[in-house]
Order: structure tokens, then C-alpha cells, then sequence
């Protein structure tokens, strides 16, 4: 519930600052520079005069997209890797999961450098970039589930009654995998989110003058004799967002995956 | 257990190779020319043939994968573009930074894990144990770069107790270098061991569920010598293998913490060869961390076996 309560602050956040933010995002106003928390700026200003509760709201936007569309790629084409390898085993098997344990060798961030150094930093490319990063996992995760469901009976009697390999897969076993996907899913969602502030943190996310938590983290160290609060706002929203939906993905593991059992306290 | 290890030295050898692949792919295929990624869209035609011909792309895709495979065994990474340096000794020279500040954090995230998961673990549905998951909770949730933001705020900015960035040299004075490299490691270690505590704890709770340990109290022994000589050493095997498996993510961590701490390490070197396009580098350090986390979890696989003699390699 406590995942929910703030995953769901987050959603909202993001969802009202599409119609509605108390300032413009961008808009400088330096007479009113690095302020304290106060009645007409609830979290202060940052350097530039710009009000960081609109931009903390903005930045929810940024954030939740990444890490819905990097979460996105890298479950599309893991499980659409995971399947291929156990419906069709030997050799492709082999050679995907070896090229999968290659992948798995980069972290998201080492995987995010390599790319956008190449093709350049933005948001699309960190996108990119950790999804890539997710593919291995998702790919063994329905991996091993596959090969584990097309032995079960139901799978079996699609294929005695001539159901071709592709239907069997696609109606009989994959809506199966789906809540160990959900789950992990939301898990990665909030990695996502951890690794997209990571790389806005090191210039390479999104950039200037979109607001963003990682970014604006680092434009305000530079400050931070100052005000502290530019530095202080950003992170407490990073944290509550992987915290909420990291607990989302152990609340959804409780009720969608009975057989996970877990120490409880 | 021979061939097992054979059988996984194989497949260690066949996920280098692919890396390579990858790597040289992704700087070599995906944007068309890395000549003009160095000298940018409005470089002179001429400069960029004499810069294709002297990174060698003028040859054949093979080929230069080839010639740079085999840089590799001999240990040449290739060339930066700008310091005019072999890429691997820069890489040896910013070891210096990154390998005391992983090995420090390592040590952080172990002495923090280790007794607060035994105490969490031991002291069950008690208020200490709560207090332990609710601090592991936010540890995994919080950005290593935030803690080290607000590290720097709180005991560089206010309590000027530590430098609140940049790297003090070996040369003049090991505790002067290390005490450049104590935040960092703290900001790294503690969320680390957030990791490792949640570990610790739930390993050491399923071994004390176990009978032998029920025997062992049994027996009439101590508590504390039913913990410490019968259930931590069992229970410690797979949180062995975790934090091992977590060196491969603290040396991908230090990319970003050096960044936060201004300090000269390998790192701040990728990140800086980035915006210098120099792609040697960047493709030199991404090959190197990406063996070395293969090789440690290679390491890991063949060590989990000799921690726990009831595995058996088929």
C-alpha cells in the first residue's frame, strides 16, 4: 500500500504538471535566485530564480517516460528473444543467450556511455540505452519460463489438437509468464528511473533546458554553499519514486506469484 | 570440477569475444563515421580521409576488428586522440583512484552489512530489526550520487570535517589520499550495503530455521556459539557470492560518484572522453570494465563451489 500511496503521488505529479505547474518550469527570474523553501515557492528556487517544485513536477514526466519506455524495450525484445530461444533450443538457443550473457557484462550506465557516446546524449538515447541494458534479464526470466510451461499439459494438448508453434506460444504460454513480467517489470521501472537520473546526473539523459531531477542535482552541487535546497528537493524525489514502485514490485510479487516465498517479518 | 571449469572457461572466452564485437560495433557501425565524430560535421574533406586512414578505417570491417583484437592480447588499447597517450596506461594511471576507492567502499559496505544484517537477523519482529529494513529499504532507494551530494553538504560544506571534492596524490601522504577517497567509498558502500544487509539477514534467518541448528541448541551450547560457529559461517556463502557479485557494480558506480567528487579516476576520464570525443578511450574503459565484471563473475561461479562443498559440478 505504501508503494502504491507513492508510486501513485508520483503518477499524479507527473499527470498534473502535464496541464498544470504553480510557475513556468523554465522561466528565470533572477531577482528571486536561490531562495529558501517559502509560501511562494514551496521548495525554493535554484540558481537561475527558476521555482524547483514546477520543475521537480516536470521532471516526474521525464523520469516515469524513460523508465516506461526503457522497461518497454527491453521487455519487448527480451521476451520476444526468451521465447525464441526455448521454442527453438540448440543452436539459436545457444546463441542467443551467449550474446545475452554478453549484454549482461554492461551495466545500464556502462551500456548508456557507449551509446551515447556514439549517437550523442538525450533522453532517446538513455531510453535506448537502458532498455538495451534490461533485455538479458527479461529474456532469461521468459526464457526460463517458457521452457518450463510448453512441457505443462495445457501446452501439450494445443499441440496434440495442431496448433501451430507460433499460436501455442503466443496464446497458451506467454499470457502465463505475464506476472513474473509485471513484477519485474515494475521492479525495472524503478531502476529505470535510478539509472536515468545516473546518466541526466553525468549530462548524458536528458538535456538542458528540460527540467530533469538528475540534472537539476547537478546544476545545484555547484551551488550548494548557497542554498542547499536546489541539492536537497531533486533527490528526496528520485527516492521516493524508486521507493514506491520498488515496493509496488514486493507488493505485486505477494499477490501475483504465490509460490515466491518470501522471510516475512 | 575440471571440466566444469573448462566448460565455463569456454564460455568466458566465447562472452569476451562477443563484448569486443559489441563494442567495436556500436563505435565502428551504428553512426556511419567515427573520423567525423572526432572532427565534427564541418571538417574539411581532406582532414577527414587522413583521419580515416590513420585510425585505419579505410580497410575492411574484419580486418580492423581483427587488428584490434589483437592490440588487445598484447595490451594496446589504442591511441587517445587527446592526451596523446596509449589508452591503457592512461587506464593504469587512473587505477590508481578507482581501485582504492572500489576496494575502500567494499570494505564500507561490508563492515555495515554484515553486523546489522546478523542483528537484524537475530533480533526477528523486534523493533532494532525494523529500524534495519526500513534503513535497507531507502538504501536500495536512494541515488549513490544524491548521498554523496548531501555527504559533501553535511560534513565538507557545514562541518568542514573532509574535502568536499577532488583527489589529494598518493605521493603525498596515503592518509591525506585516503581521506579524498572517504566519502565517495561511504556514498558507494552504504548503498551497497543496503543490498547486502536485506542479504544477510534473510540468509542467516532460513539457516537458523535449519535443524542442525536446532540440534546444536539442543545441545545446550550458547547462543552466541550457536550463531557465530554453526549459522553465520553457513549463511554467509551466498552473501559472499552477492558482494562479489557486487564489485562489478561498484566499479560501473564509480563512474558517476567520481564525478560528484571531482576526483581523477577512471571514471571521470570515460565521462570526460566523451564530451573530447575521444573514442579510443571511451571504447578502451568500457572493454576493460565490462572483462572485468565477466571475469569476476566467472571468479564467483568457480569460488561459490569452494565455499560450499555439498555444490557438485556435473
Amino acid at each position: 500500500m505504501i508503494g502504491l500511496g507513492l508510486g501513485g503521488l508520483v503518477l499524479l505529479m507527473a499527470a498534473i504538471s502535464l496541464f498544470y505547474t504553480p510557475y513556468d518550469p523554465n522561466k528565470m527570474e533572477i531577482s528571486s535566485r536561490l531562495q529558501g523553501p517559502g509560501p511562494a515557492h514551496w521548495f525554493g528556487t535554484d540558481q537561475y530564480g527558476r521555482d524547483i517544485f514546477s520543475r521537480v513536477m516536470k521532471g516526474a514526466v521525464n523520469s516515469l517516460a524513460v523508465g516506461l519506455i526503457a522497461v518497454g524495450i527491453g521487455m519487448g525484445l527480451g521476451v520476444f528473444l526468451g521465447v525464441l530461444s526455448g521454442w527453438y533450443g540448440a543452436w539459436l538457443d545457444e546463441m542467443i543467450m551467449r550474446f545475452m550473457d554478453a549484454i549482461y557484462g554492461f551495466p545500464a550506465v556502462l551500456l548508456a556511455i557507449l551509446i551515447t557516446s556514439v549517437l550523442g546524449p538525450g533522453i532517446k538515447n538513455s531510453m535506448i540505452a537502458i532498455g538495451l541494458s534490461y533485455t538479458p534479464l527479461f529474456a532469461r526470466l521468459s526464457r526460463g519460463n517458457f521452457l518450463s510451461l510448453k512441457e505443462r499439459e495445457f501446452a501439450l494438448a494445443a499441440k496434440a489438437v495442431g496448433r501451430s508453434g507460433l499460436a501455442i506460444a503466443w496464446r497458451h504460454i506467454l499470457p502465463n509468464t505475464f506476472p513474473i513480467l509485471i513484477i519485474q517489470g515494475t521492479v525495472g521501472f524503478a531502476l529505470a528511473i535510478l539509472a536515468e537520473a545516473g546518466l541526466s546526473y553525468l549530462g548524458l539523459g536528458t538535456q538542458p533546458p528540460d527540467p530533469s531531477w538528475g540534472r537539476m542535482l547537478k546544476e545545484a552541487q555547484t551551488f550548494m554553499n548557497l542554498s542547499p535546497w536546489p541539492a536537497v528537493f531533486p533527490g528526496l524525489a528520485i527516492m521516493i519514486a524508486v521507493l514506491g514502485f520498488n515496493l509496488l514490485g514486493d507488493g505485486l510479487r505477494d499477490i501475483l506469484d504465490p509460490r515466491i516465498k518470501f522471510i516475512k517479518s | 570440477m575440471q571440466a566444469y571449469v573448462l566448460r565455463r572457461l569456454g564460455v568466458l572466452v566465447v562472452t569476451l569475444l562477443l563484448i569486443s564485437i559489441i563494442i567495436f560495433l556500436v563505435m565502428r557501425v551504428i553512426p556511419g563515421d567515427p573520423a567525423q565524430i572526432i572532427l565534427g560535421t564541418e571538417a574539411n574533406p581532406e582532414i577527414l580521409a587522413q583521419v580515416r586512414e590513420k585510425l585505419g578505417l579505410d580497410r575492411p570491417l574484419l580486418v580492423q576488428y581483427l587488428d584490434w583484437l589483437r592490440g588487445i592480447f598484447t595490451g594496446d588499447l589504442g591511441w587517445s586522440f587527446h592526451y596523446d597517450l596509449p589508452v591503457a596506461s592512461l587506464i593504469a594511471s587512473r587505477l590508481k583512484v578507482t581501485g582504492p576507492l572500489a576496494a575502500l567502499a567494499l570494505f564500507f559496505t561490508i563492515i555495515i552489512a554484515i553486523p546489522l544484517g546478523i542483528y537484524a537477523a537475530t533480533h526477528h519482529n523486534r523493533l532494532g530489526d525494523y529500524g534495519i529494513m526500513i534503513f535497507s529499504q531507502l538504501g536500495i532507494s536512494i541515488p549513490e550520487f544524491w548521498l554523496g551530494i548531501l555527504l559533501i553538504l553535511l560534513l565538507a560544506v557545514y562541518a568542514h570535517w573532509f574535502p568536499a571534492g577532488g583527489f589529494t596524490d598518493w605521493g603525498e601522504g596515503p592518509l591525506l589520499a585516503l581521506r579524498s577517497l572517504l566519502l565517495p567509498a561511504l556514498a558507494l558502500g552504504v548503498v551497497r550495503a543496503a543490498v547486502i544487509t536485506r542479504m544477510t539477514r534473510s540468509s542467516l534467518l532460513e539457516v537458523l530455521g535449519e535443524e542442525y541448528v536446532r540440534t546444536a541448541r539442543g545441545k545446550g551450547l550458547a547462543e552466541r556459539v550457536v550463531i557465530y560457529k554453526h549459522a553465520l559461517r553457513n549463511s554467509l556463502i551466498s552473501v559472499v557470492t552477492v558482494l562479489a557479485l557486487q564489485l562489478g557494480g561498484l566499479l560501473a558506480g564509480t563512474i558517476i560518484i567520481e564525478s560528484v567528487f571531482y576526483l581523477p579516476g577512471m571514471g571521470r576520464l570515460v565521462i570526460l572522453a566523451i564530451s573530447q570525443r575521444d573514442l579510443p578511450v571511451v571504447q578502451g574503459i568500457v572493454l576493460f570494465i565490462a572483462a572485468v565484471i565477466i571475469l569476476i563473475n566467472f571468479l564467483v561461479d568457480l569460488l561459490y563451489g569452494l565455499l560450499d562443498p555439498r555444490i557438485r559440478y556435473d
